[in-house]
């Protein structure tokens, strides 16, 4: 499933909203008796992109859930541009994007469908502006062949693509990105790198991507982040991880 | 109560979620119509031929019209619908936004700033409303006819549908016909709320998918039961 194409986000429609900057401040979760993480702060600037690296477990994905206000913290707070990301406002304010892990693409509708959700539902344009917006976004993701299909028929790699293809066409000011280059092999990987920092370069979409591939990080990111055992045990430039604590850490 | 405020302050949405409101009536309605017939013609069977057995003592067959419409109209009607509604559709309403919900569906439109409510649940509530009522006139209707033909070829009732039809007539009101209508708009309300909720509150996995249809069924058909009494009172 190579993917030739130069990454060119699907963002030549509409106008770019300006990028976001997000501010973490003391961030704890618990879910009853068990702590999942506390004491979280760090700030990622407009256009930045920010790489949290971590095991299994370590409570990455939840992190993620409390920035973009799926979940409520249990001490400190999160703000996207000022707003704080639990409330409901910051949403109408702000236009986020959030790649799950598994896709979450909504199985009942096709991929086209899929895609054309968001534009549909906020009214972004014509069916015609819709259609050419959808159509180019699964293209950058080499994906043109499967639009009439349902996600059922989709193998775990593509919904993935899917996925992204649909934060593509939502034109985010933030994206955060769970595990995107899980499941994906090493070119189409190499890819998804390209188009999260074409989003940074071109567009200055701040990105926050959770992932436990060292190359991405050190290709992409302006700061890395490292979270184990529910503590935020460092957070620099991705040249740090070639420190031998660092890198120990990271591996 | 929360789901469904914030649903109906979206109902100045629903013109332009036409679609999603058109497939909801065409699941609630069109879907339902078979069982529902078939129930009701027996339903209505059933009541003329026990009220013939019971009434052959007293020659008072001609009032089994009037029995048998009035406790259609009144009861049975609005009743047997809402039970088939938690049943089918309200069953495969949890199903459906309880896997939403699991599978990260119900975040991802979040995330997108598309409310649930507004996508999911008011469609819904629109659909039932505007259904319930067609179904419950169908349904009251084949039930009547049931008992009309169960009347004239039982032989120890006997009774000419004319006479059947006529008895009906007599006693029934208008009203009879609206109170039954009522119900049926509260009960098919009821349960889509509480099947939509009890979905979209699901958390865990296939085991809790499962557990979440049961919840929902059984949650609707005491509410239905429990809210016949109480609405009865009042329409009396």
């Amino acid at each position: 499933m190579a993917c030739d194409k130069k990454p060119e986000p699907a963002h030549d429609k509409l106008e770019q909203p300006p990028a976001v900057g997000v501010s973490v401040e003391g961030l704890g979760k618990s879910y009853g008796d068990l702590e999942v993480f506390k004491d979280i702060s760090f700030k990622v600037d407009p256009g930045e992109i920010f790489v949290l690296m971590g095991p299994s477990g370590s409570g990455k994905s939840v992190l993620l859930r409390q920035i973009v206000g799926l979940e409520t913290p249990t001490a400190g707070g999160v703000t996207i541009d000022g707003h704080d990301a639990a409330s409901e406002a910051t949403r109408e304010h702000v236009r986020l994007g959030l790649v799950f892990q598994a896709g979450a693409l909504f199985n009942s509708l096709s991929v086209y469908d899929n895609l054309a959700l968001y534009p549909r539902e906020h009214r972004l344009g014509t069916e015609k502006d819709i259609r050419g917006k959808v159509m180019h976004a699964l293209e950058i993701l080499s994906l043109g062949n499967v639009a009439e299909k349902f996600p059922s028929d989709l193998s775990g790699g593509m919904k993935k693509r899917v996925a992204i293809a649909r934060a593509l066409v939502m034109q985010p000011q933030l994206l955060l990105y769970d595990e995107p280059t899980s499941e994906l092999d090493p070119v189409m990987s190499a890819t998804i790198d390209e188009i999260i920092a074409t989003l940074k370069n071109e567009y200055h979409v701040t990105s926050i991507v959770v992932s436990h591939d060292r190359d991405l990080a050190l290709n992409i990111a302006d700061q890395v982040g490292i979270l184990m055992d529910g503590r935020l045990i460092h957070i620099g430039p991705p040249a740090d991880l070639h420190h031998p604590t660092v890198q120990g850490s990271a591996e | 109560m929360q789901l469904l405020l914030r649903s109906l302050s979206y109902a100045g949405t629903l013109p332009r979620q036409s679609a999603r409101f058109m497939e909801q009536c065409y699941v609630i309605g069109y879907t339902t119509l078979p069982i529902v017939a078939i129930l009701s013609f027996f339903i209505g069977s059933v009541l003329a031929l026990q009220a013939g057995y019971s009434l052959q003592d007293f020659g008072s067959m001609q009032f089994i019209g009037s029995l048998v419409g009035l406790s259609m109209a009144r009861e049975l009607g609005p009743m047997m619908v809402s039970i088939l509604l938690a049943g089918r559709v309200g069953s495969a309403i949890t199903a459906e936004l309880a896997s939403m919900k699991v599978y990260q569906e119900v975040d991802a439109l979040v995330t997108m700033n598309i409310p649930p409510a507004r996508m999911l649940v008011l469609p819904r509530l629109a659909a039932v409303l505007f259904m319930m009522p067609v179904l419950t006139i169908i349904a009251n209707i084949i039930g009547w006819y049931g008992g009309a033909i169960v009347c004239k070829y039982t032989g120890f009732i006997s009774l000419d549908p004319q006479a059947y039809f006529a008895t009906l007539r007599h006693y029934m009101k208008f009203k009879d016909v609206g109170d039954g209508l009522c119900k049926a708009e509260v009960f098919g309300f009821v349960v889509v709320l509480v099947c939509c909720n009890i979905g979209l509150n699901t958390r865990g996995g296939p085991r809790e998918i499962g557990a979440a249809v049961t919840r929902a069924v059984v949650v609707s058909l005491i509410l239905i039961l429990v809210l016949d009494y109480f609405v009865t009172k009042v329409l009396i």
